[in-house]
């Protein structure tokens, strides 16, 4: 009776189990498919275009649809600084808000903030250019544009007529729509520092302030993780900035001046593309984005990850 | 010995602290500026004919957003079709049996997927659907609304199934009942609160998608008559009302976009209450 | 020893968790509706042992069992795990009823799930199984309430219900009282001096009185080892081990 018996590896499975592990299995790899048959459709239905214009497609300025002439530099310049734009205005509003949540507000103003914040997440794009359509860039044309020319006209930046749309407003709009990600993101992250690690500055007589600048720097790069995640966001907005931007296929240095991005161009010509040329070269235009929005996600996730992968903060996002 | 440098650090200190809180106050302006120009500037086209009417042509005034508003419901609902059944059982594969780098693999695809502009995925619809349909129709804006759904049900469907205690699946293996009971009849059922706000959370998002119905559901001005016509949405009629010259229809793209806050505002403000107190989610 | 007298029997049982060796060459048998005390200090492989007689350690990953457990002479090993733990129960440390289900719910959920339909039998079945478990008259006018709306004791009660209601032949019992208060424990003791009576019984403890109170055999686990397995009385009134004398008089533990 003293044999041993090894544990069988193979025990004899339900088969109930057996099938319903599977199909679970089948759903999974039906998401890998499809991201698989998304890079493939996208790749070859801008062949067309990828062999005519090879790299050039990134470099040329020239949208002529006419002559069949396509260069997506406006589009992209269009995106990358209305985008970087954005950032600039969202992101020190979005720390601030991040600190004031996790660290100055009481619970019972912090509940409803971060509601609000979150339902402003939570408002659709469409809703964000009719906003911005008819109430921001009036705004912009009758007001601030006028004062921006007349006072700071000289700097390159801020030349040109008071169009309204523009940059500067597609600028704005997009800081709207990223700070709730962007500060949500950061005010989890700053909640996973330690309290010891405040109260230890605290102790050493630091001032609050004090003590919120080593959280901050101890949260550094899952803060650089939610900029990253709102940048992705920026460059892949498409409906509000296609109201508000002008749609204009040109590279300026003016802020004031209509542009365009890679998502409106998308949007607006899709359905008007009726040439194979043109329809591919929106398709290789919608593959860089594709791209970019991998690029961008990988980054972000392991940054994130690298500083939260002890804490619930991922799920959220 | 409280000297100059004490009092500059203490009110640096309250200063930087009142320009935080000055953040939050100006992230909330923008919020209150568009809920009151929506309601104000919307309400004023909202009457019986906006949910019961078609559209009327250029130059009638009046008319409605009846299908619409129909349009929208029913390509969230196709979206649904696609996006539930894959959401839900691979969140529920990667809670389950997720612990190996497939697993990692799908969630970093589920992420990608989740980062990917929308309008991007309207184009890979386009092909898929669009270009073999060899039309434009509300299956292909069905899809594409479906793909948006999967990344946020399978993230919640996974992180809900893992904050269900272990013991309530071992006290039902204890019981002998088999693995996938046990997953879909005690540990889902704990779950299902949370994954319902999941899934609320990614209709709400579906229901306000502008951009990847562009070319896929297009538009229509008419009740459709098949799920493989072109199909209206609440979303592409305010954006091709918003940018007409007309000034009836931009009230009705106003009217539009008050319906469709006032849609999401009730499903988060719902799902807020339905969740509050409840099981950890 | 005759194996016929044997509900479970184990064999040179090894547990691995990892590198970690959590059980070293366990040989432990336990009689016939008797109730068997797993005892010793925390970490010394009780609740592992207890887990592997039902194959739930296999919950665990990177578990693995070597050596040979039988149950009515069959390894366990040979047959399905459903059906296994269908005849070998547990109850947990915690209570742990079904927080979705109602408290008639949860005790006819192992019936209903393994396809049972006629309702007057589930009826009587949930009837019978909250009797045995002392809980009847408590609930009887609240069957539709949740089962989590009970008290702490009266939770644990009602997992014993949901236990006995699959009729298993041997009920493992993984610390059922350490966290309940005097009283509801002392009714968890009262009620498996009754179920010994039909049941075979194992039951890991790290209360020495309560291992005194209700069992007739003890088992003293050090370090993944057994170190004494005797009738209870004789382990603590004459300990052949100093370990074990140790261990009972309070020296380490």
């Amino acid at each position: 009776m003293n044999t041993n018996i090894q544990p069988q590896k193979l025990h004899s499975k339900n088969i109930g189990d057996f099938i319903f592990k599977n199909l679970t299995l089948f759903f999974a790899i039906f998401i890998l498919i499809i991201i698989v048959l998304m890079v493939y459709e996208m790749y070859s239905s801008s062949a067309v275009s990828r062999e005519k214009f090879g790299l050039s497609f990134l470099t040329q300025s020239v949208w002529d649809p006419v002559q069949e002439e396509y260069g997506a530099l406006p589009f992209i310049y269009g995106t990358l600084v209305s985008s970087f734009l954005a950032l600039l205005i969202a992101l020190p509003l979005s720390i601030g808000i991040a600190i004031f949540l996790s660290e100055i507000a009481p619970r019972w103003l912090e509940k409803p903030l971060s509601f609000f914040i979150e339902l402003l997440a939570g408002i659709p794009s469409i809703v964000y250019g009719l906003w911005g359509f008819f109430v921001m860039v009036p705004w912009l044309r009758e007001n601030v544009q006028p004062f921006l020319i007349e006072n700071f006209g000289n700097i390159p930046l801020f030349t040109g007529a008071p169009y309204g749309v523009g940059m500067l407003a597609a600028g704005i709009i997009l800081s709207i729509m990223i700070l709730p990600i962007i500060s949500s993101i950061s005010r989890d992250v700053l909640k996973t520092v330690p309290r010891a690690q405040k109260e230890a500055a605290l102790a050493l007589g630091s001032t609050r302030w004090q003590a919120t600048k080593i959280a901050l720097s101890y949260s550094r790069s899952g803060i650089i993780g939610a900029i990253i995640l709102g940048l992705g966001r920026a460059f892949g907005e498409t409906m509000a900035v296609t109201m508000v931007i002008g749609n204009r296929p040109t590279i300026s240095a003016s802020l004031l001046e209509p542009a365009y991005t890679m998502a409106s161009v998308i949007a607006n010509e899709f359905t008007e593309a009726t040439s194979e040329m043109y329809l591919s070269a929106l398709i290789e235009i919608a593959l860089v984005l594709f791209v970019i929005a991998l690029i961008i996600n990988s980054f972000a996730r392991l940054l994130v990850w690298s500083v939260t992968k002890h804490s619930d903060v991922q799920g959220k996002m | 010995m409280k000297n100059f440098y004490y009092y500059y650090r203490k009110y640096k200190s309250i200063f930087i602290y009142i320009l935080c809180g000055m953040s939050a106050l100006i992230a909330i302006i923008p919020l209150l500026l568009i809920f009151y120009h929506t309601i104000s500037l919307g309400i004023a086209a909202i009457n019986w004919d906006f949910f019961t009417q078609l559209p009327k042509p250029v130059g009638e005034s009046g008319g409605g957003l009846a299908n619409a508003i129909v349009g929208t419901l029913i390509l969230v609902g196709l979206g649904c079709l696609l996006g539930l059944p894959v959401g839900i059982m691979t969140g529920i594969y990667l809670a389950e049996f997720g612990k190996n780098t497939f697993g990692n693999i799908v969630r970093f695809l589920v992420d990608v997927l989740n980062g990917l502009p929308s309008i991007v995925i309207g184009v890979v619809a386009y092909s898929l659907v669009v270009i073999p349909m060899k039309h434009f129709s509300a299956y292909a804006g069905g899809v594409a609304l479906g793909l948006l759904m999967i990344p946020t049900i399978t993230r919640t469907t996974e992180e809900i199934l893992k904050t269900v205690p272990r013991s309530y699946r071992e006290a039902a293996l204890a019981l002998g009942i088999t693995q996938w009971k046990t997953t879909l009849f005690v540990v889902l059922r704990t779950a299902l609160g949370g994954i319902v706000t999941g899934v609320m959370l990614s209709i709400a998002r579906a229901a306000g998608e502008t951009a990847p119905l562009l070319f896929t559901a297009l538009n229509n001005r008419f009740w459709h008559t098949s799920l493989d016509q072109p199909i209206a949405s609440l979303t592409v009629f305010i954006y091709n009302y918003g940018v007409s010259p007309f000034e009836d229809w931009i009230a009705q793209a106003w009217a539009g976009a008050l319906v469709l806050i006032a849609l999401i505002l009730l499903l988060s403000l719902a799902m807020r209450f339905a969740t509050r107190d409840k099981y950890s989610g | 020893m005759e194996s016929k007298n044997y509900k479970i029997i184990s064999e040179n049982v090894n547990a691995y968790f990892g590198k970690i060796h959590a059980l070293k060459n366990i040989s432990l048998s336990i009689p016939t509706k008797s109730v068997v005390a797993i005892i010793g200090p925390s970490g010394c492989g009780k609740s592992t042992f207890l887990r592997s007689l039902n194959r739930m350690h296999e919950m665990t990953p990177n578990s693995k069992i070597t050596g040979k457990i039988l149950v009515d002479n069959i390894n366990i090993y040979d047959i399905d795990a459903v059906l296994l733990r269908k005849k070998v129960g547990m109850i947990f440390q915690k209570p742990n009823p079904f927080p979705t289900m109602s408290i008639f719910d949860n005790v006819a959920a192992g019936l209903r799930m393994n396809g049972m339909k006629n309702k007057k039998k589930l009826t009587e079945i949930v009837e019978k199984s909250l009797q045995q478990a002392a809980l009847w008259d408590e609930v009887k006018d609240s069957l539709s309430k949740s089962g989590v709306s009970l008290s702490g004791g009266q939770q644990q009660r009602l997992c014993i219900a949901r236990t006995l209601a699959v009729n298993p032949e041997v009920i493992l019992m993984d610390e059922p009282a350490s966290a309940l208060d005097p009283i509801s424990t002392a009714k968890i003791e009262e009620l498996i001096y009754e179920l010994k009576k039909d049941y075979t019984i194992a039951i890991v403890t790290h209360n020495m009185q309560q291992a005194a109170r209700v069992s007739d055999y003890t088992a003293f686990f050090y370090m993944g080892e057994l170190i004494e397995y005797d009738i209870t009385n004789n382990i603590f009134t004459m300990p052949k081990k100093k370990q074990t004398e140790d261990y009972i008089t309070g020296r380490f533990g």
